[in-house]
């Protein structure tokens, strides 16, 4: 069984033109322990996807989808309830704007705990310790002293530490990390993405990574989902996408890279690919698991 | 050699002040200390550099939005006089800037049409016919058409809006122009469109780019020159080949490492790594 199994997902906005289908008929799938990479520029819905299977899209939004399953059961149909119990404890977020994503008027500590009680119901020493383990885990030096401390005292890798750290709190079994580095330097990026890596195998988490940047990809997934347009373009394990990709737009994405340009210009999109979507392309290898 | 020079920068520095408060002394932050380059007509020095290293500020200084606190700018082999007050309009025609992000760097409430003549309505006294003439075949060679004169910045893509940018820049025939991450806010496609427009403007007009960027994948496809900056000093300064293929300092290596890699062998050498991992 799946870990997390959406089949045909839309997520819809209206519009003053008529509703717009920010995600359109996506399916994917994702295992325990399994580092699943969801790739798109900007507007593809690849973020949207995901806010929709946390429950995070305002109401206006329309959801509609065969089947989201998580460890088998159908996060739609639970109750709001329930639904809260799961998010953020099972399956937990992480955000691409860790400053923005912390709460400014309260300390690191306070909104790490604040989880541990809600979803854990550990006492306050408990939460004090594990929080201490938990900041340790994700290497922020002092953790005593940076419980104590504001959002605003620490730097956006640190604040990113903080971030994961709540995410991972409750040891939950899927992360969903949304363009986690893409606030952050090349230097931090990188002790970012070898934290999350690091804290996924030691876990045995599974992993989505929402990014738009090849080079991440290359360095974290299994296995990749290229989106456009709302529309899943291809599936493929991530060496097959490199090495022979199938679908004109990831062969557009992949020539686009300035490290792969030949001669004196770079290939643009275009050269490949005309912006109608196609159908998908490949099975990934969960899809039928 | 000399003629052949546009730009000359020799040991600049800038320090800003912060004012402590009533019980707090002053503090002075050395943002660029002492920076020394020269750019050859025609080609692109790219400055390289984590967020706070004062590449920023390097660029504010070179285009004179900030005076250096010490130091000589010399463009076009002559000695700028950046006191205020004291810069020619001729001067501020040959230096253009481009900032990063085109959501921010153009007045929502101006025409693009408005937008691209303002430069030449300050700095010339050319008619308004000629401004509206010379605004069009600007839209035309950075890939817009007389169509878009009348819009609004809102009503273009991301793309679009760094196009308009850099057109604005170009509106007074300048001679050097500095990038300040052009492109760090673009999709990929549409990155490589801007590359590639910026790529065909240099070569029409022989313009000189100081193109400052994080992204090293970018900076190699583009730059003739690099420089990398640490902590507000230039680390690491050399062609592009000699900075790429034979790093001197440390700060440079740690870079380069850092950089994810979006080729097949990397991806083979990890896959196999976690095999590895897994079965011992």
């Amino acid at each position: 069984m799946a870990l997390l199994q959406i089949d045909n997902l839309t997520v819809e906005f209206e519009t003053a033109t008529g509703w717009f289908k920010a995600v359109d008929g996506v399916s994917l799938s994702v295992q325990n322990g399994e580092v699943l990479a969801i790739v798109g520029e900007s507007g593809s819905g690849k973020s949207v996807a995901m806010l929709a299977v946390m429950g995070l899209l305002p109401w206006t939004a329309k959801i509609t989808a065969d089947r989201m399953l998580f460890e088998g059961r159908d996060i739609q149909k639970i109750s709001p309830a329930e639904r809260r119990k799961l998010i953020g404890k099972d399956i937990a977020m992480i955000f691409q704007e860790p400053i923005a994503s912390l709460n400014p008027c309260f300390t690191v500590g306070f909104q790490i705990e604040e989880v541990l009680r809600v979803h854990l119901g550990l006492d306050r020493q408990a939460r004090r310790a594990r929080a201490i383990e938990l900041f340790k885990q994700v290497g922020l030096p002092n953790p005593e002293e940076r419980l104590g401390s504001f959002p605003h005292q620490m730097s956006g890798g640190q604040c990113q530490r903080v971030m994961i750290a709540i995410a991972i709190a409750c040891n939950p079994k899927l992360l969903i990390a949304d363009e986690p580095t893409t606030a952050l330097d090349v230097t931090i990026q990188k002790q970012i993405l070898d934290l999350i890596m690091s804290l996924q195998a030691k876990n045995g988490m599974g992993l989505i990574m929402i990014t738009h940047d090849m080079g991440v990809v290359a360095e974290t997934a299994d296995r990749v989902v290229v989106q456009y347009k709302g529309r899943k373009m291809e599936e493929a394990d991530v060496l097959s996408l490199f090495e022979n990709p199938k679908s004109n737009y990831t062969k557009a994405l992949l020539a686009a890279l300035p490290e792969n340009a030949t001669g004196d210009r770079l290939t643009t999109v275009s050269a490949f690919f005309d912006g109608t979507p196609e159908p998908a392309q490949g099975t990934g290898l969960g899809a039928n698991a | 050699m000399t003629d052949n020079t546009m730009l000359e920068v020799r040991d600049i520095k800038r320090d800003y002040e912060l004012s402590g408060g009533l019980f707090k002394p002053k503090k002075i932050i050395h943002a660029v200390k002492g920076i020394s380059f020269k750019l050859e007509r025609g080609k692109t020095l790219a400055i390289v550099g984590e967020s706070g290293c004062g590449k920023s500020t390097l660029a504010r200084m070179i285009t004179f939005i900030d005076e250096p606190t010490a130091g000589d700018l010399l463009i076009d082999g002559k000695k700028v006089d950046t006191r205020p007050g004291r810069l020619t309009h001729e001067m501020r025609q040959k230096v253009q800037i481009v900032f990063q992000n085109p959501y921010g760097s153009l007045n929502p409430r101006q025409k693009i049409g408005d937008v691209l003549g303002e430069p030449l309505a300050i700095n010339t006294d050319i008619s308004a016919e000629e401004r509206r003439h010379r605004a069009n075949e600007m839209l035309k060679k950075v890939g817009l058409g007389p169509e878009h004169y009348n819009r609004y910045p809102h009503m273009f893509s991301g793309g679009q809006r760094q196009r308009i940018a850099i057109a604005r820049a170009l509106m007074l025939n300048p001679k050097l122009l500095v990038l300040d991450e052009p492109v760090s806010a673009l999709d990929l496609s549409v990155q490589a469109q801007v590359l590639n427009l910026l790529a065909d403007l240099q070569d029409e007009f022989n313009l000189t780019y100081v193109f400052i960027s994080h992204d090293l994948s970018v900076v190699r496809y583009i730059a003739d020159e690099v420089m990398v900056m640490y902590f507000g000093e230039a680390v690491e300064y050399g062609t592009r080949d000699e900075v790429f293929s034979d790093p001197k300092h440390e700060y440079t290596r740690t870079l380069f490492a850092a950089t994810p890699r979006a080729d097949v062998e990397t991806i083979r050498q990890r896959i196999a790594k976690k095999k590895a991992m897994a079965e011992a």
